[in-house]
């Protein structure tokens, strides 16, 4: 289940404009379903449907990349884990942003996607960089916190204990969280209200 | 680094300890599930051969899918079925309480849990849903989880985090009359901006909040997720315990004195310190409605649209996408924009005090020609109190179709729908690019007195002069 995420080495797709919600990377209709399966076809639909063949997600020199650099507040809105799992399915393995909302970057690091973030204007330099040559590899490394393409080489951000995270294998807490449950029973049971009401007489 | 606030101590009381990555693991005292992200945490849950550890710390109800017309089972919408047979039965499996239709409790569950007194000073609250926030105003630390996370919770409790830094807001004074608390978040968010609040929990103080009552507290934390806060909170105070008291799971006889003194405790201290600041003041709030695209994008009913050089130059990009979204133009008027549906309801706005502002407004009115209105109240309890009252025939009676209770057109994913471009005055808290159901429908946010009054009228229209 768990594996180290250490660097992440693709072409990249660059998606211009900030505050780009939850609804717009995966529109409700598509929530409608108890599995993630089918979560590929409504990736951006709506924004893909407006912008006719021309949104980054359909221009053909970005298909199999990787690698996804947005602008601010990336992820804004409904705490839909349905987006960054419609994204993992076209294909993204890794983001990197001006800022990411709370929640979705949260939703990613369960899922083993890093999302990095950088200065307004080294992402704007990845962003026109990687407009000019698609074909250009872009790589992520969590160790170093860099981000490289070709001759430029940029600091990006994380925090120090989700960056541990990836390094070590252990963005998937669920094993370590189920393995603590003595603990967690114990810190419950300091907890006045566990005992109040009949909430708890079940 | 805060000290001494609410969120810290509630944080600390939480804390498991210190995961191998520095990352806490936090104890989640109650958790709330819905029939649209619990499904593949269950999967996970079997796929691991994981068993949910607290069940009686998780209540389930239904509310995103639900139609607010024909309630009757199976559902014309085969996939809508699907979802509440797989919260049932899950819920069934492993010994959840499931609030289902017809059980006098479903409803939006940022409703039906206040309104239960499951919510209560002090807890950690998670549900895969955003809108959680809402429950902070009890002075509690509610936030949004993905479904991932919904598993750790269902199988340990517990949640792996960092901490957030705290910001007060502190807005001071009376507000004006036709102005309420749905006006004063919209105008936090137009001023912090959305993505203000990212990395912090918004701590809500001040005169104003401290006069307002608990619904209006749920609708200014609801919102706080739209400012960016993954989390907004009120300290409790005498108006929390006299909305507790008697509640169905709210402590009774000892209990309840142990729980006034433990709640009391928990209050940001008066010498706290926060990461940040801000002071607003009350009388300066105006009626506020949203032009744009996102919930940031907002001004006041009497002022014009934004024109670009009027913006920072970081909210100018997705200004133009929002002129040309909503088909408005920059200096032009918010008052006079016709409006095609008007929906009541929500999380944010579908407790009895919204209806009852909404109710004073059509009173004795007509919904204009043309114009599709709607009242969904956001749980059974709601419904039941609202006739018990005649809400609903003063709806009815003023033009208004009087629905079941659910989340309805606030994000469509039942038959609730705006068609093509129609424009929506909406009480709800989103205005994304096709969040009411139609890839080009739009949405202009307002409280629910300002959303009847664009119904009365046909367009936006100032609240203040049918008062």
């Amino acid at each position: 289940m768990v594996s180290e995420v250490k660097q992440i080495s693709s072409q990249a797709v660059p998606l211009l404009g900030n505050d780009i919600d939850t609804d717009r990377i995966i529109p409700a209709r598509y929530l409608k379903a108890i599995t993630f399966d089918d979560l590929r076809e409504g990736v951006f639909v709506d924004d893909r449907k407006a912008l006719n063949g021309e949104h980054p997600f359909d221009q053909i020199q970005y298909q199999g990349a990787n690698i996804l650099i947005v602008n601010r507040n990336f992820g804004c809105g409904s705490s839909r884990e349905h987006a960054p799992q419609a994204l993992a399915k076209w294909g993204i393995k890794a983001l990197i942003g001006e800022s990411f909302a709370e929640i979705f970057f949260g939703n990613c690091v369960a899922m083993g996607i890093p999302c990095v973030t950088a200065e307004a204007e080294v992402v704007k330099q990845l962003q026109e960089l990687v407009m000019a040559n698609p074909q250009a590899v872009v790589t992520i490394n969590l160790e170093k916190l860099q981000v490289e393409i070709g001759d430029l080489t940029a600091s990006v951000v994380m925090s120090e204990g989700t960056r541990s995270a990836f390094i070590a294998g252990t963005w998937d807490a669920c094993g370590q969280l189920v393995a603590n449950a003595q603990q967690v029973k114990a810190t419950a049971a300091k907890l006045p209200y566990i005992a109040w009401g009949n909430l708890a007489a079940s | 680094m805060s000290k001494g606030t609410l969120f810290d101590k509630v944080w600390d009381l939480h804390t498991v300890g210190t995961l191998p990555s520095g990352l806490t693991q936090l104890f989640i005292g109650l958790h709330l599930i819905h029939e649209v992200t619990s499904p593949q945490a269950f999967s996970m849950l079997k796929g691991r051969d994981l068993k949910v550890l607290f069940p009686q710390r998780t209540i389930a109800t239904v509310d995103h899918i639900v139609p607010t017309e024909n309630q009757a089972r199976p559902f014309r919408d085969n996939m809508a079925e699907e979802m509440i047979q797989a919260l049932e039965k899950n819920c069934q499996e492993h010994n959840i309480t499931f609030y289902n239709i017809g059980s006098g409790n479903q409803g939006i569950v940022h409703v039906i849990a206040p309104e239960l007194g499951l919510t209560q000073p002090g807890m950690t609250i998670a549900c895969g849903d955003s809108h959680t926030s809402s429950h902070g105003a009890f002075g509690a630390i509610a936030f949004g989880i993905g479904t991932s996370q919904v598993r750790d919770v269902l199988a340990s409790q517990t949640l792996s985090l960092s901490k957030l830094k705290v910001r007060k807001i502190e807005v001071n004074g009376n507000l004006k009359p036709g102005v309420y608390a749905k006006d004063v978040i919209l105008h936090i968010i137009r001023t912090l901006g959305v993505k203000g609040g990212v990395g912090y929990a918004y701590e809500f103080a001040g005169t104003t909040f401290a006069q307002m009552n608990m619904e209006e507290r749920m609708t200014v934390c609801n919102m706080a997720i739209e400012g960016g806060a993954r989390c907004g909170y009120v300290n409790p105070d005498e108006i929390t315990y006299d909305y507790l008291q008697n509640r169905d799971f709210a402590p009774k006889g000892a209990d309840w004195e142990k729980a006034l003194n433990w709640w009391q405790s928990l209050s940001s201290n008066p010498d706290a310190e926060y990461d940040d600041i801000v002071v607003f003041n009350a009388e300066a709030i105006p009626p506020t409605v949203t032009w744009g695209i996102t919930p940031g994008q907002g001004i006041g009913v009497d002022e014009k649209i934004p024109t670009a050089a009027e913006l920072l130059e970081e909210d100018r990009l997705i200004a133009e996408e929002a002129y040309s979204y909503m088909d408005l133009y920059p200096g032009q008027p918010i008052q006079g924009t016709k409006i095609d549906v008007c929906f009541i309801g929500s999380c944010t706005n579908g407790r009895i005090s919204d209806l009852r502002e909404a109710a004073k407004i059509a009173q004795g009115r007509q919904v204009a020609a043309g114009v599709k209105a709607f009242v969904v109240p956001g749980s059974e309890r709601v419904k039941k109190e609202a006739e018990a009252e005649g809400l609903d025939k003063i709806f009815v009676k003023a033009g208004f179709e009087w629905r079941e209770p659910g989340c309805s057109m606030c994000l469509a994913m039942n038959p609730d729908k705006l068609q093509g471009r129609q424009i929506s005055a909406s009480s709800s808290n989103r205005n994304f690019k096709g969040r009411q159901g139609s890839s080009s429908g739009r949405t202009l946010l307002m409280s629910p007195a300002m959303v009847a009054t664009a119904a009365i009228k046909g367009e936006i229209a100032d609240v203040r002069a049918l008062l």
